[in-house]
């Protein structure tokens, strides 16, 4: 059996009693990916040198006998959005086919500090658009539950890539659901943080209101290592917000007992597959069987979410995404003759099919004549759906909810249906728009065999909260992996 | 028919900082193409704002000196629009919430102080600059200049003429310096106006169309582009045809301007808040430390120069007027302590040197304490007038000491009684004619006489010296011949 199924917090301790080293380790990572990315294609850059050479200063690191992080020596990939200096970052675009940025993404720089390793970048749905990493201009991730099916989306790659053993850890970005729902259909954990508790400083945009980076990890347990590691003012985000950070790992084990724990009847009215809606019910009531105490809780607000997300969310991208104008970077069309062609030439062949169809929308609703009644009506229910869980919050300290309606689907199945695809974000987007802190947790297989997620929401800065009660659903439901004689046929 | 002109202006000014708007770039003009901006201001995908908290002190510093109100809440917008000299393809700027609103400024023309209202001003980032051309076809765009930080200024449409437009001008151009908001070169273009102009007939209740003349950059333009744009909408209506709202551009050599996109053309911005920026809030506590840190304002300084130096009214503006030389004349007073000689040296000698050569002696060598200098020596009599004239021209030129080029002019006022009795003795005698003139009740023959002993002695004595022994020499003579 390979070392690369192992946890961080166990691969800490194999580095430490020198049971492995870490450019062994990294090495055999670096294995594993060239074996299984042709059929996952989870990375569309692998860093080998890099790797090997991060590994031998974190094999120093190590060998010093300093207080050192549990993150020294531990491979990871970093999805495709967020900058590393001299390493391409495409957003899956071919806008950014060839983009090397010349500086480092705060929480890459943080990473890189406490000896991670990159392994490689992670394929994505392109700008982040997209819940399936099927909008890629590098083909789509497939999951290695089953590769028939897509990851999700939009981080399917740092999702894909943790479940099939290709990475320790990965980062992802979630402006709507893009870290909890590939999470979700790939049986790992993946964090949203709070709006402000991570920096977004060299994540490349798709909606600055909505976007955080959050971690993908094989159990809870790692997920608090690496919030420990990336969370935390950062003075050139100006949206990072100046407050202390929890040790994510103290007290982590305390349990559910007498919690509160609200059902969003609104959510469970919502149509979904039924193996979902019993996996998800199952590990509420073994919450309560811990000690939590669940009721029903009204989010009124909660069914205008979806609207509300694509308006806003495409507005802010129509404007973020302005800048690719072939002009100083990126892709530029040879076609041109003049500034205006060269302008819309080059946005028409750089973007892919839904990245124009965001900017279009985003563009419309910012338009005079339509900006009040589409933008700005959009923020009102961004404001109810807000106050809707703060009012919440005042009688819960945490929400649960399905991750998304369905499991993986199979690729190509709901390409051809943006609406449909909107419309299944019913779930995440609102934590996005309120700004809170949620969680996807792995609670069980359904018939077909692919891993559903539980969500948990809590108030803003509550990760850790969120966290002790993601620990005992992994406790009662345990940890998802691949069967081996799947994960050895990826 | 009569008409009233009715006129708005908006004014941008680049705003005195040490970096730029969002990033630590430094806020410089020129330099290399491109060597002053970093991954912030090029606008590469990941990067975030951060607001240069100095910036925001001017902007409120000009809102008070305005007299404006200060938004408690204020936040950013973004306008977008594709340029290349716009790397993020939208401008960070404040579309509704402004940081100062509502205020005024006094302007004075013909001696008649009206009060312009100011309607908000705000913060944003100045554009990089295209250029054409430079190296074979083509453009090329440098962003030096990019994410500097600017205010614009609105005024409200109360102007009437072409002269309050450029009071106006003038005014806030004064204000700006004297806060230390903005350096206000208008030759790097740091300080320009667009103006807004419509006409009606005199008693309609009803604004005419208004046009925008954009990017004036000096107050000569800001005058005559009102002038023109009054006229040429007057006659537009004189013949019967209609002003149309458009956009135009002021061609100062030709003394024209011509259109440059009609109200249909106009963009859609698309301004929505920007969201990588936090609102500002603005505690009462810091404005009125900004006050209290607030410059000397030039009408006090000019109500100071008329109450406790008895300048009179009008000089006190001019000197007023501009800030460098209001300084320069604050210093030379503390040096020589003669204010209204001075303030008589100012208006009659260095305006002209202004006027002939521009205001950029005022930039180089002429400093308070080198004129004080002078004017004291002028004062003593160690110097004539014409003296302190030429050492002022020289150092002008080179930035001498003043005792040093008055040493190497051989400037200094000579008292040697021998010299000056010779040259009197002598000119008399060899103007006989003119001495009798004089004697027989003719007064001009003695300037005459003046004239010939002081170019006798190369103007280089005490004039009162010369003429006391000279009227003494004349006495003489008259005594010898009753």
């Amino acid at each position: 059996m390979s070392i690369c199924n192992k946890t961080i917090k166990e691969t800490a301790a194999l580095l430490r009693s020198r049971k492995i080293g870490a450019v062994e380790l990294a090495r055999e990572y670096l294995k594993e990916i060239e074996e299984k990315n042709p059929s996952v294609n989870a990375y569309v850059t692998v860093c080998h040198e890099k790797a090997v050479k991060a590994a031998e200063e974190a094999q120093k690191l190590l060998d010093s006998g300093e207080e050192i992080s549990l993150l020294c020596g531990i491979p990871m990939g970093v999805k495709d959005n967020i900058c590393t200096k001299g390493i391409n970052t495409t957003c899956a675009s071919r806008m950014l086919e060839n983009y090397k940025p010349p500086y480092s993404a705060t929480v890459y720089e943080r990473l890189e500090k406490e000896g991670a390793v990159l392994l490689g970048k992670l394929n994505m749905d392109e700008f982040a658009m997209g819940g399936s990493s099927e909008h890629t201009v590098f083909g789509p991730v497939r999951n290695p539950w089953n590769t028939e099916c897509v990851a999700g989306g939009s981080s399917g790659g740092s999702a894909a890539s943790v479940a099939a053993n290709m990475t320790t850890f990965s980062l992802g970005s979630d402006t709507g659901g893009s870290v909890r729902q590939p999470a979700s259909f790939c049986g790992v954990v993946g964090l949203k943080p709070t709006y402000g508790r991570v920096s977004r400083y060299g994540l490349i945009a798709f909606a600055s209101s909505l976007d955080q980076i959050g971690p993908l990890t094989r159990d809870i347990y790692d997920c608090a290592i690496v919030m420990n590691a990336i969370s935390g003012y950062d003075s050139r985000d100006s949206t990072s917000v100046n407050i202390p950070c929890d040790d994510y790992l103290q007290d982590i084990d305390a349990g559910v007992e007498n919690l509160k724990i609200g059902l969003p009847s609104e959510f469970f009215d919502t149509a979904m597959d039924d193996d979902v809606r019993e996996k998800v019910l199952s590990a509420v009531q073994r919450l309560e069987e811990r000690g939590a105490v669940i009721k029903e809780v009204s989010l009124p607000s909660v069914s205008y979410s979806v609207p509300a997300y694509y308006l806003i969310s495409s507005s802010e991208a129509s404007s973020n995404l302005a800048r690719y104008d072939g002009i100083r970077y990126g892709y530029r069309s040879e076609k041109a003759e003049n500034i205006s062609q060269l302008y819309k030439l080059s946005r028409s062949e750089g973007f892919g099919r839904e990245v124009k169809r965001r900017i279009l929308t985003g563009t419309y609703a910012l338009s005079s004549g339509y900006h009040d009644e589409l933008y700005i009506k959009a923020l009102k229910v961004r404001r109810l759906i807000a106050d809707d869980f703060n009012r919440a919050f005042e009688n819960f300290d945490l929400i649960a909810a399905p991750v998304y309606p369905v499991t993986a689907f199979r690729i190509g199945e709901r390409a051809g249906d943006p609406l449909k695809m909107y419309l299944g974000d019913i779930f995440t987007v609102s934590a996005n728009l309120a700004g809170i802190p949620a969680l996807s947790v792995p609670c069980g297989l359904d018939k077909k065999g692919l891993p559903v997620g539980l969500q948990l929401m809590g108030k803003p800065f509550s990760e850790k909260l969120l966290l002790r009660a993601g620990l005992v659903v992994e406790q009662e439901t345990g940890r998802l992996s691949i069967p081996c004689e799947i994960q050895e046929h990826i | 028919m009569e008409y009233e002109v009715i006129i708005g202006l908006e004014i941008h000014s680049e705003l005195k900082t040490d970096s730029k708007l969002f990033c630590s770039c430094k806020n410089d003009f020129g330099g290399e193409p491109n060597t002053r901006c970093c991954p912030v201001c090029l606008g590469l995908p990941g990067t975030l704002p951060v607001l240069n908290r100095h910036a925001l002190e001017l902007a409120v510093r000009a809102g008070l000196a305005m007299n404006c109100k200060i938004s408690g809440f204020s936040k950013f917008d973004r306008k977008n629009y594709f340029y290349p000299d716009m790397p993020k393809a939208y401008q960070t700027t404040q579309y509704n919430l402004p940081v100062c609103y509502d205020g005024y400024v006094e302007i004075e023309v013909d001696g008649i102080t009206k009060r312009i209202g100011i309607e908000r001003i705000h913060l944003e980032e100045d554009a990089g600059k295209l250029i054409h051309d430079a190296y074979g076809s083509g453009s090329l765009v440098d962003y030096n200049r990019c994410g500097v930080p600017l205010i614009e200024i609105v005024t409200r449409p109360e102007m009437n003429s072409a002269e309050e437009a450029r009071a106006l001008f003038e005014t806030i151009k004064s204000i700006l310096e004297y806060t230390g908001v903005s350096d206000c070169k208008m030759q790097e273009g740091s300080l320009r106006a667009d103006v807004n102009l419509s006409v009606r007939p005199k008693g309609q209740k009803q604004f005419g169309t208004r046009t925008e003349m954009k990017n004036l950059n000096s107050i000569r333009a800001v005058y005559r582009a009102s002038q023109a744009e009054a006229q040429r909408q007057i006659e537009i209506l004189e013949r019967g045809g209609i002003v149309y709202q458009e956009t135009r551009r002021w061609d100062d050599r030709k003394g024209e301007s011509m259109a440059m996109r009609n109200k249909e053309e106009s963009m859609d911005y698309r301004y929505f808040p920007e969201p990588d920026l936090l609102p500002v809030i603005i505690g009462e506590e810091w404005v009125a430390s900004v006050e209290k840190n607030m410059p000397e304002l030039p009408r006090s300084r000019r109500d100071r120069y008329v109450n406790e130096f008895g300048i009179p009214k009008y000089d006190a503006d001019l000197i007023t007027m501009n800030k460098k030389l209001s300084d320069i004349f604050d210093r030379a007073v503390a040096v020589c302590g003669k204010p209204k000689l001075a303030s008589n040296f100012i208006m009659t000698d260095i305006m002209r040197r202004i006027n002939e050569n521009g205001e950029e002696i005022l930039d180089a060598n002429l400093t308070g304490d080198n004129f004080g200098q002078v004017l004291l020596f002028l004062d003593r009599g160690d110097i004539t007038h014409a003296a302190a004239i030429k050492v002022i021209d020289k150092i002008v030129e080179t930035g001498e000491e003043p005792k040093h080029i008055i040493d190497g002019l051989e400037l200094w006022v000579q008292r040697d009684e021998d010299l000056i009795n010779n040259a009197v003795t002598s000119v008399l005698e060899a103007n006989r004619p003119a001495l009798d003139d004089f004697l027989a009740g003719k007064d001009k023959a003695f300037g005459f006489l003046m004239g010939q002993v002081m170019s006798k002695l190369k103007g280089k004595c005490d004039p009162a010296q010369v003429r006391e022994v000279l009227m003494k020499e004349i006495d003489k003579s008259a005594g010898r011949q009753n």
